[in-house]
């Protein structure tokens, strides 16, 4: 297949795709919140361009003004996880001021607490899920820590799914490919009676275009 | 073994009346905050940073940017009182560059002939496999252990699954002092990691959970065993962990 052919057929999966794994992250920031019954739960995305984190997803607490917000990718406690590679669980802040306005500035609000666990799929660290203020009465356990792990794992292979749909519209937004893949989805969603009829007319088209004389 | 072991190696042999004196713990993470109440002196920090592929190591004048690499300082402190403390930075440094400072930043320590290495850092990056377990040999032959953080998680990462180095996970008590031999490695030892007191940014302190913390358990022990017997190697330090044991013989 060559390069056109595979763009052309990227760009008819690709188109729309951002929605659903946008939706796919939103669910499991929901899940997590749930999980560990927690105020607020939130997915940042590694920006490799300018060596950053931002808010990708984000449930609860902040969940309306926190999307697309950024702050550097290696300082605090979200930074050092990514570095790391290791899940970092604060109990209870207590009385730290330092930490608190930290906190503040990359959560929207000062949380009691919170579990921070990278987002590592292959070799890529690929960005971070928190999960802030779990209740406290609970003491924290292993097991929790293994549970967290585990979402990670899933929220990682949609942060990955979430990339490869980005590049991939990069790469075919600006060609003149961006109006092959925009018919593909329209064709896609359209009822049946105007599909077949459309689908028709680009079987005419597709036999003008290969049946062109070289030297015409 | 040399002539003067004991027919039964316990604690009370391995690091009773031990202070730390003389040892020289370093710690490769986010920086040590300066004259926090918990981690008293630091004898030197340093920074690390990353211009392309070129790394440069430089005095540190910003101090810890997370919290984390004081909280490892002050539970090694607090287990070892005497020993010496250093910092090496490796964090703030960028995302991108990360691989290559971390890396440069353990052949530094290794280059100062630190006793223990603490490392609650790893790296999934296949290509700096090699390098870092090259590093991780070098150190176990000069006489520097590496202590360093398992992973939980479902990735290969590194250097804490290599044999040279003491991989530490954690257990859900609350004695500083208790810590288990696993006889299902990669994980070899498991120590105090879940709900610990330690410091943190400003001077302050917070309770925290997590493998991160349960290694500087395991290296501040390092460094008690160390100043009460100087010449040991890695191999034998890790003989004396395991013998000492709370599952083996550290419950005698």
């Amino acid at each position: 297949m060559s390069d056109e052919e595979l763009r052309a057929a990227v760009a008819a999966g690709v188109l729309g795709a951002e929605e659903s794994f946008q939706g796919l992250l939103q669910s499991v920031v929901e899940v997590a919140r749930a999980i560990f019954r927690a105020q607020a739960s939130s997915i940042f995305l590694l920006d490799e361009q300018t060596d950053e984190l931002v808010f990708e997803a984000v449930a609860g607490e902040g969940a309306d003004t926190l999307r697309g917000r950024r702050f550097p990718s290696s300082t605090g406690v979200a930074g050092w996880v990514l570095v790391a590679r290791q899940p970092l669980v604060i109990e209870n802040v207590g009385e730290d001021p330092r930490f608190a306005r930290e906190a503040a500035e990359s959560t929207g609000y000062v949380p009691k607490g919170l579990m921070a666990v990278p987002l590592l799929h292959e070799e890529r660290a690929l960005g971070v899920l928190e999960v802030l203020d779990r209740p406290q009465d609970a003491r924290f356990s292993l097991a929790e820590i293994e549970l967290l792990g585990l979402f990670a794992s899933q929220a990682a292979i949609a942060l990955d799914l979430l990339q490869r749909a980005r590049r991939a519209q990069a790469a075919v937004q600006g060609s003149e490919l961006a109006v092959v893949a925009r018919i593909a989805r329209a064709l896609d969603e359209a009822p049946k009676g105007r599909q077949e009829a459309a689908l028709r007319l680009l079987e005419a088209i597709d036999e003008l275009l290969a049946d062109r004389p070289e030297n015409d | 073994m040399s002539a003067d072991w004991p027919e039964q190696v316990t604690r009370d042999w391995a690091w009773g009346g031990a202070t730390g004196a003389g040892v020289r713990v370093c710690i490769l993470d986010s920086g040590i905050e300066a004259g926090h109440p918990l981690v008293g002196s630091v004898d030197r920090s340093v920074a690390l940073t990353a211009e392309g592929d070129d790394v440069t190591v430089a005095d540190d004048t910003e101090g810890d940017l997370c919290g984390h690499g004081t909280a490892c300082a002050g539970i090694v402190r607090s287990l070892a009182p005497d020993c010496s403390i250093s910092s090496v930075r490796v964090l703030g440094a960028g995302y991108t560059g990360s691989g290559s400072v971390l890396l440069a930043g353990l052949r530094w320590a290794i280059e100062q002939e630190y006793d223990v290495i603490n490392m609650s850092l790893s790296t999934t990056k296949r290509q700096f496999a090699s390098t870092l377990h090259e590093l991780a040999d070098s150190a176990y032959f000069r006489r520097t252990m590496l202590v360093a953080s398992a992973h939980n998680m479902p990735v290969e990462s590194y250097p804490w699954r290599f044999s040279s180095v003491i991989s530490v996970g954690s257990h859900e008590e609350d004695d500083p002092f208790a810590y288990y031999y696993n006889p299902r490695p990669p994980v070899e030892f498991f120590a105090r990691g879940l709900n610990l007191g330690v410091a943190w940014l400003g001077g302050g302190s917070l309770h925290v959970s997590g493998n991160s913390f349960a290694t500087p358990h395991i290296a501040g022990i390092c460094a008690l065993v160390l100043s009460k017997h100087r010449d040991l190697t890695p191999f034998e330090l890790k003989s004396v962990l395991y013998m000492t044991a709370s599952n083996v013989g550290g419950g005698r």
